[in-house]
């Protein structure tokens, strides 16, 4: 255990980063298939079969992600759990019943009556909302330091809006890639709306986070950082342009590209995060308690770690292996 | 009402709702793979015509239990954040080791499973449903793990008031795990197996008389014969070990006062707290000495011992243990006698001729393992307060610091989406059963096996 040195240093913070990976693997992954279900009132009745269908074999397990990640929060941080968690109560509880409603309607729209399928298309569109709002509320909350002034709230309602547009935008992006015909072409005028929301959530996270506290400015505003700092931005500032750019040239012949909107989405959701990232580290609970003080016993740590390190590649292992079987345009949902 | 009680009840009532969905799962997905493998060893289409029905419930039930199963770990850090303060060094590479080997295990495989058919192979379909099936027991031994070591903690040392692991072993394989581990995979066998009893005896009383209900009814009834007095071994075992490391439970089970010899069987009573005697007894002379000590003489500990200094009482509320385990064991009997009864119906007439009166009581029992279930649950765990681990803290230490108005506000939100849900859900079970009892449309269909190749082209199989 000594190797590496002090096991209570870097035993946190490896688990701060893989708790870092899951959160983004969740957003990317979750984010798409939440969005989808957020684009399910705009499509048409004959449409709604074929989004639910893309996202069919995935989304259950794209919902572990979340369950690894607040796993691993509540293992390798518990005091942090409790606090962050008990200070989200309720937005939790919003994000729960979405999660609920949203899962069981999937099932239920298929199975139930056909008199009863708008219903639970309407269960599933909005247990989408309730999940992608509350989450981005908890977003903008967590950003402002978990305390419920009115200014924060305010702010963590803004981040609400524009992560979910932000998911509609990566919902729209899956389906421009996942599916062909008339419904892609719709796909791509979502896409042309949604992104707008996303770059704007963006910069207003970008522009709010600095002045949450000095320490976090100083992070980004002082030499030498700032030297090397500005790429983020840019690159992030590219990768609009790039979407904005394909999506006026979809669709193109032979499908070309379709992967293009999708990829950048999730490597302009990762450029965000990592940039939160560098702001709140070592911070587990913003400004108050650093991963270090919250970890679990190194021993307890080192036990998961163990277990992880063959675990976690098997998981990525047969995650891709599940999309590889479902790769290629959505068909329909069938059992057998 | 306070905080506290209003997080228990919410606690509760979430875990309630959750547990009901892998209670079916668990063994669902060993019975499908059971149905897949004959179907492979035979070619015979009603074995794959049963897989396909009840591989509807299970991706419903599945999803149920996923979405409920995520409430879950919200809630130790909403609701309890002291449990994890306390004692998370040992619950959290469990829930850790639970997630990471159950959870992505079953959800991957499960996208396999249900819709990869045609996709992949014949055998790593089966392999995905093997593994589906053995991800949501690897589930259930995690959190059996952690739940026994609630109930019998060892393993483990306080240093400044957290828990921190000594014996990893002996944390696993905590007094109580192979008990509860065994008895909640039987009652997820028998929930199941009056399950498929129950809907494929609704299925021929609207007039289906396909061959794969018939079988289904035939399956359903010799797994309950066989798994109930498995069960009932298997909980007398469980109860013997209780009274060795929670006696308290036990006396309330049993609503026993005092300590002594020859303590009857009290069959109904109202337990009263407060005058610390039961009304209304009925008993059995000497049966709870029999039944504990396996002696007539035999000395049962009783809840007077469990009460401090200042009459505070130390063991758990009396009358909702003491009902619960009777309601357990009262379904548990039920299900003894219908599936024995079914068993000897079905050697005399067939799975066709089966009199309607019987299928009538196997159609009402299809949700009995629910109750079993519930109630067992209830047992143990309201026997376990006021302890949250037991001897090592109890539920008041953990208990969350949120307004009880919140509490009671997202409480009464739960609750109605949980009752809205298992309405849907018991109704959409039922309806699949009324479509599939209208013949359509698996009877039509023919399934092709391993090799085999050009049927699959025609199918017409419904869409989900």
């Amino acid at each position: 255990m000594t190797y590496f040195g002090d096991p209570a240093v870097w035993l946190p913070w490896t688990f701060a980063a893989l708790m870092g990976l899951s959160i983004l693997i969740y957003v990317v992954l979750d984010g798409f298939d939440l969005g989808v279900g957020l684009l399910m009132p705009l499509a048409e009745e004959a449409e709604k079969d074929r989004l639910v269908a893309s996202i069919g074999p995935f989304w259950d397990a794209n919902e572990t992600w979340l369950v690894l990640a607040v796993g691993i929060l509540l293992v390798a941080f518990p005091p942090a759990h409790g606090v962050i968690l008990t200070a989200l109560y309720l937005p939790v509880f919003v994000m729960l019943v979405g999660l609920i409603l949203r899962g069981v309607s999937f099932e239920m729209r298929a199975k139930a009556p056909l008199a009863q399928k708008p219903l639970w298309n309407a269960a599933f569109f909005a247990g989408s909302l309730m999940a992608a709002l509350s989450q981005g509320f908890m977003l903008g909350l967590y950003i402002m330091g978990l305390t419920w002034t009115l200014p924060n709230v305010a702010f963590a309602a803004l981040t609400a809006v524009f992560l979910t547009v932000g998911y509609g935008f990566i919902g729209a992006a899956w389906l421009i890639w996942k599916t062909e015909g008339a419904l892609q072409t719709r796909a791509i005028s979502w896409a042309k709306r949604g992104l707008w929301g996303l770059a704007a959530g963006i910069m207003a996270i970008s522009a709010a986070t600095p002045f949450v506290s000095e320490r976090i400015f100083d992070r980004w505003f002082s030499f030498p950082s700032i030297a090397y700092l500005w790429v983020l931005p840019l690159v992030s500032a590219l990768l609009v342009g790039f979407v904005w750019r394909q999506l006026g040239r979809l669709p193109r012949a032979h499908d070309r590209a379709a992967w293009r909107p999708f990829a950048a989405a999730a490597a302009l959701f990762t450029l965000a995060f990592g940039g939160l990232a560098y702001s709140f580290y070592p911070y587990v609970v913003p400004e108050k308690i650093t991963i270090y003080e919250a970890a679990a016993a190194p021993e307890s740590l080192f036990i998961i770690l163990i277990g992880t390190v063959f675990v976690l590649p098997t998981i990525i292992g047969y995650t891709i292996l599940s999309y590889y079987i479902f790769r290629g345009k959505a068909t329909a949902l069938k059992y057998d | 009402m306070d905080t506290l009680l209003l997080s228990r009840i919410q606690f509760g009532a979430n875990i309630s709702f959750h547990i009901l969905f892998p209670t079916i799962t668990i063994a669902l997905g060993w019975m499908l793979l059971f149905f897949k493998l004959r179907f492979s060893l035979t070619g015979d289409q009603k074995w794959m015509q049963a897989y396909m029905f009840w591989v509807k419930v299970f991706a419903l039930s599945f999803a149920m239990g996923v979405v409920s199963g995520i409430t879950m770990s919200f809630q130790f850090g909403t609701n309890w954040p002291g449990f994890m303060e306390k004692v998370g060094n040992i619950a959290g590479p469990l829930l850790a080791y639970e997630i990471m080997t159950a959870f992505f295990l079953e959800a991957v495989f499960l996208g396999i499973m249900l819709f990869g058919a045609s996709r992949v192979k014949s055998w790593v379909h089966t392999l995905a449903t093997f593994l589906v099936a053995f991800g949501t027991t690897m589930s259930t031994f995690w959190i059996i793990v952690l739940n026994s070591w609630m109930h019998t903690p060892q393993g483990f040392e306080m240093i400044d008031g957290v828990a921190h692991a000594t014996n990893w072993f002996e944390i696993v394989f905590n007094p109580s795990m192979p008990y509860r581990f065994v008895h909640m995979m039987l009652a997820s066998g028998l929930t199941v197996a009056f399950l498929i009893a129950g809907v494929s005896a609704l299925r021929m009383l609207w007039g289906d008389r396909g061959e794969d209900v018939k079988t289904a009814l035939r399956v359903g009834v010799i797994t309950a014969a066989s798994l109930i007095p498995l069960q009932i071994l298997a909980g007398d075992f469980h109860g013997l070990n209780t009274l060795e490391h929670q006696p308290a439970k036990v006396a309330a089970m049993e609503a026993n006062w005092d300590t002594g010899p020859n303590v009857p069987l009290v069959l109904f009573a109202l337990p009263d707290e407060k005058t610390r005697e039961n009304r209304f007894e009925i008993a059995v002379p000497n049966g709870a000495s029999l039944i504990l000590t396996h002696s007539l003489d035999g000395v049962v500990p009783g809840l007077n011992d469990f009460v401090d200094d200042q009459g505070q009482a130390l063991h758990p509320p009396v009358a909702p243990v003491f009902f619960s385990f009777r309601i357990m064991v009262g379904v548990g009997m039920a299900m003894l006698l219908l599936s024995w009864s079914g068993l000897y119906l079905l050697r005399r007439h067939g799975a066709g001729g089966v009199p309607r009166l019987a299928l009538l009581a196997f159609s009402a029992m299809s949700f009995s393992g629910w109750i079993a279930t519930l109630a067992g649950w209830y047992t143990t765990e309201i026997g376990r307060q006021p302890w949250l681990v037991h001897g090592v803290m109890t539920t008041q230490e953990a208990v969350a610091d949120v307004p009880a108005g919140m509490v009671l506000g997202t409480l009464i939100g739960y609750l109605l989406v949980y009752a809205l849900l298992i309405l849907a859900y018991i109704s959409v079970v039922t309806y699949l059963a009324r479509k599939a009892s209208r013949g359509e449309p698996y009877s039509a269909r023919s399934y092709p096996r391993r090799g085999e190749t050009g049927l699959r082209a025609q199918a017409t199989g419904e869409a989900l």
